[in-house]
């Protein structure tokens, strides 16, 4: 694999220089207007633009619909991509499929359906209205849109971990008399554990910067339903530029911080594969 | 390798074996919470959105599209894909060359700068191109000057889609340039085909399904992005709105049925875009299939015979 290739095929001064022309021109450059453009804004103001209350208010929704979302994502996935793999069962290759059609669906249309099945007239908010579970328009809207959303991560991660698996552990596990429980706990998990991790992270990641679901759905009064990404795009339309680049600026360096977090846990993930 | 990826390829199942196997009542419990999770997540999202789009019959459903802007906001968003798609995959084909054919330092790095859109906030996204292009960012005043329109016009929404699909060619193919090796190019070169006759001849066809399946995840996204064109469009009926903006501004003004109309073609778009994603994973697995069978026979033709 490590076998060096230097070799005599050309292009390499071509596609490496546009490489880095284009992404210059489309990523960086735009990313370094950013933070210029924040950098004109005086400390004290920025403090006090990042941290005003309906600032605070927005990022603990944010944060936490992020992290309940995710840890739904985590359990149910987790039981998902195991029936996927270990279990025959019909309808199973149109399930796998449909499993990415979160990725595939324009986000506005999402929103757009999940509020109208969580609406009092829903198909399923007109039983779930009654016993007092508001899906829509309410918090808890942010948490299902979430959900939706970052569906895919932990289940496409722990596929192939789970079809790589070596039965014969299992095996000596059940020989040497360990019940299906305790090889569960003792031997699959621990080696699950880290992929799961990293499928947690990368939803909660993609959640944090989620914008299109969840506005349909959240009702987005200030200080209750109000996600970070919104009360960006309410800064700029009150002209509040500052205000804008301020809020961007927090969410930024948290997903720069996530992006790095997610690399790191690959490579601890991929050290327990082989 | 990267699996931080919005699509992940799946793969085959295992027979299950005795001593290894959960009770029936396990398994089918097991089974039961998986479903229902699909069910409430992924199958009623999917009817519902067919199920209002039709709930008025299919004349109001025709009528709804028919309607001029709305008309207008799917002729904006073929445009700005057919745009957006092709610079997006000239930029993978380079860089993939570069990185999958040649050994230089800060590979890494520059793999992490490709990925980097995926992790920022699309709304972030729309307000990097009004600090740059808008009236009060840095190059408002000079574009005013000279009568050039970004933000708040079509040359706008089509940047942000290139920023939000940039990475989605060039991750498909890295890994498939970097599985066919060198070898077969060097080959050609050694033989007098010149680099850009290799490249349309020798390169192109043994990526072209890992191009293919790129340009489909590329396109879905530049069709259905909402947040940075939302950012950056303006929202002006019959110019400005692509078909996700057309669905807000329907649902915003009470005609749901409309609303669930546009995104009926929405959704119908992401299921082709299933489709032909799951066709392609099959091919390759069975492309790879067959590899594994062949170097299996070349290793018994090279065992000596006894």
């Amino acid at each position: 694999m490590a076998e060096k290739r230097f070799n005599a095929l050309p292009g390499f001064g071509l596609t490496m220089g546009y490489t880095l022309f284009y992404l210059s021109a489309i990523v960086l450059i735009p990313i370094a207007g950013l933070f210029l453009r924040a950098f004109q804004i005086s400390f004290s103001d920025f403090w006090h633009l990042a941290t005003a209350d309906r600032a605070m208010a927005a990022y603990r929704l944010t944060f936490g619909a992020s992290f309940v979302a995710a840890m739904v994502n985590a359990l149910f996935g987790t039981v998902l991509a195991w029936v996927l793999v270990r279990y025959q069962f019909p309808g199973k290759r149109f399930i796998d499929a449909l499993v990415d059609f979160p990725f595939a669906l324009p986000t506005a249309v999402a929103g757009l359906t999940l509020a109208s099945l969580f609406a009092g007239n829903g198909w399923l908010g007109q039983f779930l209205v009654p016993l007092g579970i508001k899906g829509a328009f309410t918090p808890l809207g942010v948490i299902i849109a979430l959900t939706f959303v970052g569906m895919p991560f932990v289940v496409r991660s722990l596929q192939p971990v789970l079809e790589n698996l070596e039965r014969e552990v299992e095996e000596a596990a059940a020989t040497l008399g360990a019940g299906r429980l305790r090889t569960f706990v003792s031997i699959i998990g621990p080696t699950l554990l880290p992929t799961i991790i990293t499928g947690f992270a990368q939803a909660f990641a993609r959640a944090i910067g989620e914008y299109g679901s969840v506005i349909f759905i959240a009702g987005n009064k200030p200080y209750e339903s109000e996600i970070s990404p919104l009360l960006i795009v309410i800064r700029l339309e009150e002209y509040d530029v500052n205000g804008a680049v301020a809020l961007a600026i927090v969410l930024l360096i948290i997903s720069f911080v996530m992006l790095i977090s997610i690399n790191l846990l690959e490579r601890w993930a991929s050290r327990y594969q082989h | 390798m990267k699996t931080h990826t919005d699509f992940v390829r799946r793969g085959g199942t295992s027979k299950s074996q005795r001593g290894t196997e959960e009770s029936p009542f396990v398994k089918w419990l097991l089974i039961g919470v998986a479903m229902l999770f699909v069910v409430i997540f992924l199958l009623l999202p999917l009817v519902n959105v067919f199920a209002q789009a039709f709930a008025k019959g299919w004349q109001t459903y025709v009528k709804s599209l028919l309607d001029p802007d709305t008309m207008a906001a799917i002729r904006l968003t073929l445009l700005v894909a057919a745009i957006s798609v092709p610079l997006n995959v000239i930029f993978g084909l380079a860089s993939a060359w570069a990185i999958a054919k040649f050994d230089f330092r800060g590979k890494a790095l520059l793999n992490t700068m490709i990925d980097l859109p995926f992790s920022v906030s699309p709304v972030v996204v729309g307000l990097m191109f009004i600090i740059l292009f808008g009236m009060q960012g840095f190059l408002g005043e000079w574009l005013d000057s000279r009568n050039i329109k970004i933000i708040f016009a079509v040359p706008g929404i089509v940047i942000a889609t290139v920023f939000i699909t940039f990475p989605f060619v060039a991750r498909e193919l890295v890994p498939v340039m970097q599985a066919t090796g060198t070898e077969q190019e060097q080959a050609a070169l050694t033989l007098g085909a010149g680099g850009w006759k290799t490249f349309w001849h020798v390169t192109l066809p043994s990526v072209k399904w890992g191009l293919l399946y790129g340009i489909i995840l590329c396109n879905a996204r530049a069709m259905g992005e909402f947040g940075a064109v939302s950012v950056v469009s303006g929202h002006i009926t019959g110019l400005t709105d692509t078909m996700p903006l057309r669905v807000e501004k329907l649902y915003q003004e009470y005609n749901a049925t409309a609303a669930f109309a546009v995104a009926s073609l929405l959704a119908l778009l992401a299921l082709l875009t299933l489709a032909i994603k799951t066709v392609l994973e099959w091919k390759q697995e069975r492309a790879h299939e067959r590899a594994q069978h062949a170097s299996a026979e070349d290793m018994r033709a090279l065992e000596p015979k006894v």
